[in-house]
Formats: structure tokens, C-alpha cells, sequence
């Protein structure tokens, strides 16, 4: 049991990282990289959303959809919802704990509604028959894997400010690059897990 | 049926939940605000265009209440919004820079007019055949015809028309400039809604290059500024440019343009009309400068419908109020495509 569960964890930060092997969550994951605070802070919000939305994703699949037979197509419809009412929660937690923080964040806190790593655990749960341990797990995993890939991408983007990039390659050019590298690198871990 | 009715309580079921969540959970979480920026973003059209350059009507309202952004920053709401956003932070609205503007289209060059160069088959976008050697038209600073402005334009006030042309529809326009940044060849510009006379050109070529590539084109033949009896209009750089304060609307220019590079709703021009308040003063004969008006003095005047030129001196200078511009309509033909 322990050693399935260590497997998700691995397998969701390392081998099929949601950013670098997935290619899930690019939006938030160019955009908030750009330093180390906030790429902390947005991969904690995210990483809360995720784990949420993978509980509540269990028990509305378990619960709602498969009794009653509404899996084929209100999966999506669902799902969207319960993430869109999260999102607003973290919104309005965020903004009274810490209204730096909230304003660092800027669009992107909402945006995590949109961002594509949420929805893609909430579907792949019921795909993988994960039970309710092992989807919370899933769910934490995924979001330590987008903060693991922000605080990454964020650590050598605030090295990148102080080098000498080609002209042509200023900008969001090498930040791809960079990102391109990232997910070659991480093809490394193919294999680290049986999946 | 079943299915139905299961799946619509079920989902509606489950809204209600998250939804009571979200309303306990704003209680408990609820930050004060200044209740100004709630009444400001009230105030602002709440269309989120982005026009003034914040992220949405929020931002703005925030920036607004900061006195980070000048209460008459929204374009789109343009006077009526600045008042009541002046009415709110308890400042007067001075009225500065919110003569509403909206966006014109200063190019005549469409499939027809203009000659191409080359054939493109490239992305449809007029970005990306910008980038082909300037564009597929013979004139490097005409319309492209792709429809960028037609799809950034978020009030639909854009349409192409079947000749490859933006047309502007004024009464959706909110002069957001979002087309204005757009369009890579800066054929639209934002005018003063007041103004109805517009050069339709920007081609800087020499007059003969001009008509080359295009019968649309201005020559730079100067006759639009020996017509002006305002001053308002000259050529520069190989190209007719009105001075927009200047112009008094008054279609002189329009009459003789020999290309139609300039135009007007000519149909709309306005005509002066004296009316029995009229003393004989003589003043407004004296300041006509199309000599329209005729009258002896302390006799009503008339004005001579056909030469008016519908500039509206003679209604600023009637000291008694007797001369009104209404519009004849009907008298010409409509230039203004």
C-alpha cells in the first residue's frame, strides 16, 4: 500500500511531471517563473486547488456520477464547476491572509481555474480507479511536481536576467528554451517507476 | 427522461452546495475595501476591453481610487463615465481629453482601387502579410484587407466589406483603440467623433507614385488647401492632412478633391437657417466665408441654400441666436463610402 503510494507521489512529481512530461499548465508556468517568491507562493495555491479538487473529484465520481450513470458527460461539466468554486475560495484566503502575496499573483490566481493540470487530475482520477488515498496523494503530487517545475524554471530565470543572452533569443525566446531543456532533462526519470 | 431530470438536479444540487460555500466562505473571509472602487467599477461599462491599459474595468477602478489612473481614463465610457467617476472621488470632471473619439478607417485602397504586387496565399492575417515584403498591395501603406481590426475589435463595430475595406460602425465604435494598435499598417486612426471630413490616404509617395498604385490615392495636388476657408487642411509629405481643431466640417475640400481621397457624409452637411429673431445686424454676412448669406440692413437675411458651405460661423456670431444648422439632407450625393 505505502509503496503504491510512493509510487504516485514519484511518478506524479518526477516521471510524468504535469509540466515538463505532460505539457499541462504552460500558461501559469511561463508566467509566474519569473521569480523564486511568488513561483513558491503560486505552486502552494496550485498545489492546494489540486489537492481539493482531487478529493472532491473522487467523491463526485464515486458519489454522483458513476450511481447515477452521468459519467460519460457531466464529467467535465462537474468538474469544472467544483474547480471554479475552489479557485474563488483560495481567491478570498489568499487576499485576507496575505494581500502581497494576492498581488503578486495578479491574474494568474484566478487563471488557475483555467490552468489545464487541475482539470487533467480531476479526469485522470477515475481513469486510473485510484480510491480516495491514493487520488488526495495524486493530487498532492501534481502540485508538487508544478512547484518543483516553477521553482526550477524561476531559479535559473533570475540567473538568466544577469547573462548575456543572444538578442535574438531575449525574452520569452530563451525562457522556452529553457523550458524545452527542462523537459529533456526530465525524460531521465522515464523508468523510475513501474507505472 | 430519467437521465434528464437526475443529471439537472444532480448538477444543480451541486452548484448550490459549492455556491453556499463560496457565499460562507466570503463572509468569513471578507476583506474591506474601499467602497469607492466597488462604485467606480460600477460606473465603468464593464466591458473589460482593456483599452486603457489595466487588466479589466477592475483594475482600472483600483488604479482610479489609487489616483494612479486619471478619472477619465476609460475611453469607451467617454464623458458620461468620467462625470459620474468624477461625481464619486468628490473631484470635477474637467472635461479635458473626453471629447469622445472613435475609430476611422484613412484608407481607400481596397481589391478594387489598389494594384497588387504580389500574390500572397500566406496566414490570413494582415500581421503576418505585413511581414511578406510589406503586404500584397503596390501601395506600401494601404489596408491589407485581412480582418485583424474586424476580429480584435470586441463591440463588433467592424465589418470588412466585400471590396476588402474596414467599415466602422459609429454607433457601436467606443473609440477603445484596440484596432488602432492592431492593424500593422496604422490605417486606423482615432478621430473626434465631431469631425466628419477625413483624408482617406497615408501614401507619402510622390503624387504620380501615388496614383500608380492606387486611383484612391492622394496626388498631393494642394487643391483642398487653396479651398479651405479655414486653414485647416494642408499637404505635407506628399499627403493632404487635416487639422482636426481647424476643421469646421464645412466639405470644401471634399468638392474638389480630384481623386475622392477626401470625404464626408455629404449628405449629412448642415445648412444654415435664419430664423424671424434676425435683426438685419449684416453681421453674419460679413463673416461668411462663402458669401451664402445676403440681406439689407435691419431686413431678415436669407441664406443662399445652394452655396452654403455649412460651417456654422454664422451661427456663433449671430448675436441675436436667429441662425440655427440643421441638416439639409438629400442634396448630394453621398461620397463617403
Amino acid at each position: 500500500m505505502l509503496k503504491e503510494l510512493f509510487f504516485i507521489i514519484i511518478g506524479s512529481v518526477l516521471v510524468n511531471n504535469f509540466v515538463f512530461s505532460r505539457f499541462l499548465g504552460n500558461c501559469p508556468f511561463l508566467g509566474v517563473s519569473s521569480k523564486t517568491e511568488t513561483a513558491v507562493g503560486m505552486g502552494m495555491a496550485t498545489t492546494f486547488v489540486l489537492t481539493m479538487t482531487a478529493v472532491a473529484a473522487y467523491f463526485i465520481q464515486n458519489f454522483i456520477l458513476v450511481p447515477f450513470g452521468l459519467a460519460p458527460f457531466l464529467q467535465i461539466v462537474s468538474f469544472i464547476l467544483v474547480i471554479a468554486s475552489l479557485v474563488q475560495l483560495v481567491e478570498m484566503v489568499v487576499l485576507k491572509i496575505s494581500p502581497a502575496l494576492y498581488n503578486a499573483f495578479g491574474i494568474y490566481l484566478p487563471l488557475i481555474t483555467t490552468n489545464c493540470i487541475v482539470l487533467a487530475v480531476a479526469l485522470l482520477i477515475p481513469q486510473k480507479n485510484y480510491n480516495l488515498i491514493e487520488s488526495t496523494i495524486f493530487g498532492v503530487g501534481a502540485g508538487l511536481g508544478f512547484t518543483l517545475a516553477l521553482i526550477l524554471m524561476s531559479g535559473i530565470r533570475e540567473d538568466l536576467e544577469f547573462s548575456d543572452v543572444p538578442d535574438a533569443l531575449k525574452g520569452p525566446a530563451i525562457v522556452f528554451i529553457t523550458a524545452g531543456l527542462l523537459a529533456m532533462i526530465f525524460l531521465g526519470f522515464a523508468g523510475l517507476v513501474p507505472l | 427522461m430519467d437521465l434528464i431530470l437526475i443529471s439537472t438536479l444532480s448538477m444543480a444540487g451541486l452548484g448550490l452546495v459549492l455556491g453556499g460555500g463560496l457565499v460562507l466562505a466570503s463572509k468569513k473571509f471578507a476583506v474591506e475595501n474601499d467602497p469607492r472602487v466597488d462604485r467606480v467599477l460600477e460606473a465603468l461599462p464593464g466591458a473589460n476591453c482593456g483599452a486603457c491599459g489595466f487588466p479589466g474595468c477592475s483594475g482600472l477602478a483600483k488604479a482610479i481610487v489609487e489616483g494612479k489612473a486619471p478619472i477619465n481614463a476609460c475611453a469607451v465610457g467617454g464623458s458620461s463615465v468620467s462625470q459620474k467617476v468624477a461625481s464619486i472621488m468628490g473631484v470635477s470632471d474637467t472635461g479635458a481629453s473626453t471629447d469622445k473619439k472613435i475609430a476611422r478607417v484613412l484608407c481607400q485602397g481596397g481589391n478594387k482601387e489598389a494594384k497588387l504586387k504580389s500574390d500572397y496565399r500566406g496566414v490570413k492575417s494582415c500581421r503576418a502579410a505585413s511581414l511578406v515584403n510589406g503586404g500584397p498591395k503596390g501601395c506600401p501603406f494601404a489596408c491589407i484587407g485581412f480582418g485583424d481590426c474586424e476580429k480584435v475589435c470586441p463591440f463588433d463595430a467592424i465589418t470588412m466589406s466585400d471590396d476588402g475595406l474596414p467599415v466602422i460602425d459609429e454607433e457601436k465604435c467606443t473609440g477603445c483603440g484596440l484596432c488602432v494598435k492592431e492593424c500593422p499598417k496604422f490605417v486606423i486612426a482615432l478621430v473626434p467623433e465631431r469631425n466628419e471630413v477625413h483624408v482617406r490616404c497615408r501614401a507619402t509617395m510622390k503624387g504620380r507614385d501615388t496614383r500608380d498604385v492606387c486611383s484612391m490615392g492622394c496626388i498631393a495636388c494642394k487643391r483642398c488647401e487653396k479651398a479651405c476657408p479655414f486653414d485647416a487642411i494642408h499637404v505635407v509629405n506628399n499627403v493632404a492632412a487635416i487639422d482636426y481643431a481647424k476643421c469646421r466640417n464645412c466639405m470644401k475640400c471634399v468638392e474638389v478633391c480630384p481623386s475622392k481621397t477626401i470625404t464626408s457624409a455629404f449628405a449629412e452637411r448642415k445648412k444654415a437657417f435664419i430664423d424671424d429673431k434676425c435683426i438685419g445686424c449684416t453681421i453674419c454676412a460679413k463673416n461668411c466665408p462663402a458669401n451664402a448669406i445676403t440681406g439689407e440692413i435691419k431686413k431678415k437675411h436669407v441664406v443662399n441654400q445652394d452655396i452654403c458651405i455649412g460651417c456654422g460661423i454664422c451661427e456663433e456670431k449671430c448675436p441675436k441666436g436667429a441662425i440655427t444648422m440643421e441638416r439639409a439632407g438629400q442634396k448630394a450625393e453621398n461620397r463617403c463610402s
